[in-house]
């Protein structure tokens, strides 16, 4: 446990200081960390995915909070979150698939101990019904029909199934409880290889989308980006790339200069030419920092410019991300809630400017001032396609997308939440 | 309103070039009688139809001939306080007059209510001119005001003050019967010219003889119809030879050569209406060819953008000091011209203004210095001299189309010089409209905007500027002096990062500033309230031609709602169209993208740059589509953009009257 919380200040201490670099590594880590979270979290006998949960929503909420603006951290946290619920749900499913099976044999053998067996079938059932719901699976029209009690039965009957689990695992508790944990490191592994294979999956994507003679512009440096314009490269299409520069942090010279050493025409620009630009490129392609559940996207700073330059020139406005972009949470006021202001060094030296930092007004308010926010928030319409690990989506299917990844129990990762759960 | 919209299809830009020589109100109102024949509009009609272009439908001539009409006129009557201000007026008699309809000019009715109208619109769109659709209503309001309702204006026009106008106006229509006074030559045509001519009129007979063979040639056109015109134009020249003998003179010959009329002049003067096509650098043997007259040395870039071929694309930082070596050597450059060419490479001048200003002083030193060699005329030679300073210039750095206008200008004073002036007179008469020029075109037309911008500036406004035009920061500067409570937002981009100049001055002067980058504009557009921004050119399609990120600007101010002034001169306005920026732009020195100055960590680029994939395109200007403008701001007041080609015909008849 102590090296632990160790972990986690060290981490924590990175995302205060934003020594992470870029939503992937970021989730990366993130998921990393929980990893080891849960593998050393002790759990109780009773209601252990609970006790997972709250563990991991407990970190979670730190590291939050270390860094509200990175949202891929607060994704991970819910994912894993979903993660457990999962795993414990498909573990009861089986526990109960078992039970049956075994009451079936027991009735057969001896009737010992029924009372507690009778019941079990029927709360089982109850679990079954809200796995049913839980994973979203689509609902039959038999229970549709019938179901209507079913719903009303469910939330009782699923905060009692860590009771009747408990009861349940008289025999077999510690391989249980083993097998719980196991099966959600496992699937947080599958999470990790996930982000770090995510760019591959919408790469394979890329020759769909771009074809031969195309002039494609792209703004700052993202590594999905990057390894998507590569591989319609290594599929023979030859095509030009104008690179905005992404001021103030220039990393379109370093997608320029990558793009170059994999063999692609790139022209550089800076970003105050995207607007002259634009009317000769065929598809804008972007990365993005962040996608919102309502399709906005939070991007790098200068991304709305571009947005509404290829919107006025009826360019398609293509964004990049991964599937631990995907945020589940709506935007109130993006462009300053979701965004940080960063060091005015970037901007005017400050040696250059010093004898303008003494001039200040009468009330003592500086008279300078400089603006240097890191993101842009892009709103939905603006954008013409998602390209996700999962395939091409329209902004309005954002929702339904984030819907499979997240629980809706984990939108909000607070502790207070977490104390009413 | 409809009326006007009805006769605005056929391109009023014609009207500018055309001058249907038999309308000479201007002599028949210093003559003391009516002319000798009144020959109904109606009789004349055909006549300059078969004159006229086929392009240009006959009712047009009338209110041809009512435009042509004032302008002589116009110097006579008083000494008027601004002469271009005047010259403006007179356009817009054209204006008026053109958009009559044809079937009321024949039937002499008094115009409609429509011509007050038209008047007021024509007001709205240019703040300047209040007394026009005074006198407007005033012409229209008597009995027969119809055909003289020209006349009458621009002598309202010419009287400034407000108050003198309207009873002189009044009592010169009451004075004359007004429709003998529409066509008070035409039946002169059966006069032969007389012997004895002087030099002006002389060099008006064989241009208009020429013109006159020219309209033989044209289908319909005869010697018959063109003979009236000559006599015309050298009845008129005499007649303002005799009256006036100095000042107006230069208006004379001006009109004199204006009017040379017959269809190819026209033609050749409505091209050259039409904007020169631009040398294109992707034409191989034209680039040869100017390659073997360039002064400087100039090597191509390695590796050029593909798209942007057509444009010149040179290694930077060669020429200068090749330049400066060659110093002793360039025997027929003036030293004027030559520094203020190593400036601009260097790039020591910029803005359009002070680039303006520096090759227009330049081009004065020139004149002072200069003397007609022998066997050789002085607007001849000094115009081709001056050309050979403008390419050398254009080495340096491509001229900026405000250049170019006030280039246009001086070689049309030069042109329009009257022969008859001995050299050193010619000479002084060249270097004041080079004076008047910078004076009243840049440096009033400065003050005039900024009192109109910073009318607009209110206490608690946020002002978003982007780069540095020193336009905008005059009305900052105006607007802080007047105790205005508003902050700016300075936006600044690479590679130029001329925003850091100004905001140090505007924080020197202590104005509230926030700086940021492009990038960030659409966080901080949220909360500015208005978006100013300068330009190098106004095009005729209201595209605004300036530094590269001003329509990324306007663009996001647009999409918030953010209402954006654009401050130009009149001078910069420019009857090119452009709808993209990459068919007319110009390209900085590529290596300026890959380097951040200050910046020690953005070094990405340091060894790649001479990879063959790797292009660097640094634009300097983009266009600025007009819905994206909601107001320019300009000497002649605040125009939306639509207003542009009124101000650009107008403006273009300034040139030559200035």
């Amino acid at each position: 446990m102590p090296d632990v919380q160790a972990l986690v200040n060290m981490f924590l201490n990175k995302l205060k200081k934003r020594k992470i670099e870029g939503s992937q590594a970021t989730a990366k880590q993130t998921a990393e960390l929980l990893r080891s979270v849960i593998s050393q979290q002790r759990v109780p006998r009773t209601n252990q995915a609970g006790a997972l949960i709250d563990a991991v929503r407990a970190i979670g909420e730190q590291l939050i909070v270390a860094n509200p603006i990175e949202l891929a951290v607060g994704n991970i946290v819910r994912r894993v979150l979903h993660i457990i619920r999962e795993e414990d749900l498909s573990l009861t499913t089986a526990a109960v698939a078992e039970l049956n099976l075994s009451t079936v044999s027991d009735d057969d053998d001896d009737d010992g101990g029924g009372g507690d067996q009778d019941d079990r079938p029927v709360l089982s059932a109850a679990a079954v019904a809200a796995a049913a719901r839980n994973t979203l699976r689509p609902p039959s029209l038999q229970m549709l029909l019938e179901g209507a009690p079913d719903f009303v039965a469910v939330p009782r009957s699923s905060s009692s199934g860590g009771d009747s689990e408990g009861k349940s695992k008289s025999m077999d508790r510690n391989s249980r409880t083993r097998k719980l944990k196991h099966d959600i490191i496992e699937a947080v592994n599958e999470l990790i290889q996930d982000i770090t294979t995510c760019h591959e999956l919408i790469a394979e994507q890329a020759v769909e989308h771009i074809h031969q003679n195309e002039v494609i512009l792209t703004l700052g440096s993202s590594k999905t980006v990057l390894e998507f314009l590569c591989a319609a490269k290594e599929k023979k299409r030859s095509f030009r790339v104008f690179v905005a520069e992404g001021a103030p942090r220039y990393q379109g010279h370093l997608l320029a200069k990558e793009l170059v050493a994999r063999g692609l025409q790139t022209t550089l620009i800076t970003d105050s030419a995207v607007f002259a630009m634009i009317s000769r490129v065929n598809m804008v392609i972007v990365g993005s920092h962040a996608v919102m559940a309502n399709g906005g996207v939070i991007a790098p700073v200068g991304m709305n410019m571009v947005a509404l330059a290829a919107q006025k020139h009826a360019v398609p406005f293509v964004v990049l991300a991964g599937s631990h972009k995907l945020c589940p949470l709506y935007p109130h006021n993006p462009e300053v809630l979701l965004n940080e202001l960063r060091s005015p060094s970037e901007l005017l030296d400050f040696g250059e400017f010093s004898d303008c930092l003494d001039f200040g007004s009468g009330d003592g308010s500086p008279l300078l001032h400089v603006v240097n926010p890191t993101f842009d928030y892009v709103p939905p319409k603006a954008v013409s396609l998602f390209i996700t690990d999962t395939g091409g989506h329209n902004p309005s299917y954002m929702y339904r997308l984030i819907a499979d990844y997240y629980s809706a129990d984990d939108l909000v990762v607070q502790r207070r939440h977490a104390a009413g759960n | 309103m409809d009326a006007r919209r009805g006769s605005l299809p056929v391109p009023r830009v014609r009207q500018v070039g055309f001058f249907t020589p038999n309308a000479q109100p201007a002599p028949t109102r210093s003559q003391s009688g009516p002319p000798d024949s009144s020959s109904p509009p109606l009789s004349d009609s055909p006549a300059s139809n078969s004159l006229s272009p086929v392009m240009i439908p006959p009712p047009r001539h009338h209110s041809d001939n009512l435009a042509a009409a004032p302008r002589p006129t116009s110097p006579l009557p008083v000494p008027e306080p601004s002469p271009f201000r005047r010259r403006g007026a007179d356009n817009n008699n054209a204006l008026l007059v053109g958009s009559y309809n044809p079937a009321e000019t024949l039937l002499a009715m008094s115009p409609s209510s429509s011509h007050i109208g038209d008047g007021e619109s024509e007001e709205t769109m240019s703040g300047g001119w209040f007394r026009r659709s005074n006198s407007g209503k005033l012409a229209s309001s008597l009995p027969s005001g119809t055909f003289d309702f020209s006349p009458v204006q621009s002598t309202a026009e010419v009287l400034k003050p407000n108050k003198v106008q309207n009873p002189v106006g009044i009592s010169e229509v009451s004075a004359r019967p007004a429709p003998k006074e529409q066509q008070p030559e035409a039946p002169s045509s059966s006069k032969q010219p007389k012997p004895k001519l002087t030099k002006a009129e002389r060099r008006a007979l064989q241009e208009s003889q020429r013109a006159a063979k020219a309209a033989a040639k044209a289908p319909g056109g005869g010697k018959s119809v063109a003979a009236p015109e000559e006599v015309a134009t050298i009845k008129s020249v005499k007649q303002h030879q005799t009256q006036k003998k100095d000042a107006p003179q230069v208006a004379v010959s001006v009109a004199a050569s204006e009017r040379k009329g017959g269809d190819k002049s026209q033609d050749k003067e409505r091209r050259k209406d039409a904007p020169a096509p631009r040398m294109q650098f992707d034409d191989k043997s034209r680039v040869e060819k100017a390659k073997r007259r360039s002064v400087v040395d100039q090597t191509e870039a390695k590796k050029r953008v593909e798209l942007f071929r057509h444009l010149p694309q040179y290694e930077h930082g060669t020429q200068l000091a090749d330049l400066e070596s060659k110093f002793l050597q360039l025997d027929p450059m003036h030293p004027a011209i030559y520094k203020v060419g190593l400036q601009y490479l260097a790039g020591d001048i910029s803005g359009g203004n002070a680039r303006c200003i520096a090759m227009l002083q330049a081009f004065q030193q020139v004149v002072k210095d200069y003397s007609t060699p022998p066997e050789k005329t002085l607007p001849r030679d000094l115009t081709a001299k001056i050309s050979s300073y403008v390419s050398f210039f254009t080495q340096c750095r491509p001229l900026s189309m405000s250049m170019g206008n006030a280039i246009r200008f001086l070689k049309n004073r030069i042109a329009k010089l009257s022969p008859s002036l001995s050299e050193s007179e010619s000479k002084s008469s060249i270097c004041t409209d080079i004076d008047r020029f910078i004076n009243e075109k840049i440096v009033l037309a400065d003050r005039v905007i900024v009192q109109h911008a910073s009318s607009k500036v209110k206490d608690g406004d946020v002002l978003l500027v982007y780069g540095s035009s020193c336009v905008v920061e005059m009305v900052l500067l105006h607007s802080h002096e007047l105790a205005k409570q508003f902050r700016v937002i300075v936006v600044d981009s690479r590679p130029k990062l001329e925003g850091k100049a100004l905001l140090r001055r505007l924080v020197a002067k202590g104005v509230h500033c926030t700086y940021t980058h492009i990038n960030a504009v659409s966080y901080v557009m949220h909360e500015v309230t208005k978006v100013f921004l300068g330009a190098s050119s106004v095009l005729s399609n209201g595209t605004v031609y300036s530094r590269v990120g001003t329509a990324c600007v306007a663009m996001v101010a647009h999409a918030f709602r953010v209402p954006v002034i654009i401050c130009c001169e009149a001078y910069k306005f420019h009857e090119r169209v452009q709808l993209d920026s990459i068919c007319s732009n110009e390209l900085g020195d590529p290596d300026a993208i890959g380097k951040v100055p200050g910046r020690m960590d953005v070094n990405y680029l340091n060894d790649v740059s001479n990879s063959g994939n790797l292009q660097l395109l640094n634009l300097m200007y983009d266009a600025t589509p007009a819905d994206y403008v909601s107001m320019i701001v300009t000497d002649y007041g605040m125009i939306p953009p639509t207003s542009v080609p009124v101000i650009v015909r107008e403006y273009r008849r300034d040139h030559l009257l200035i």
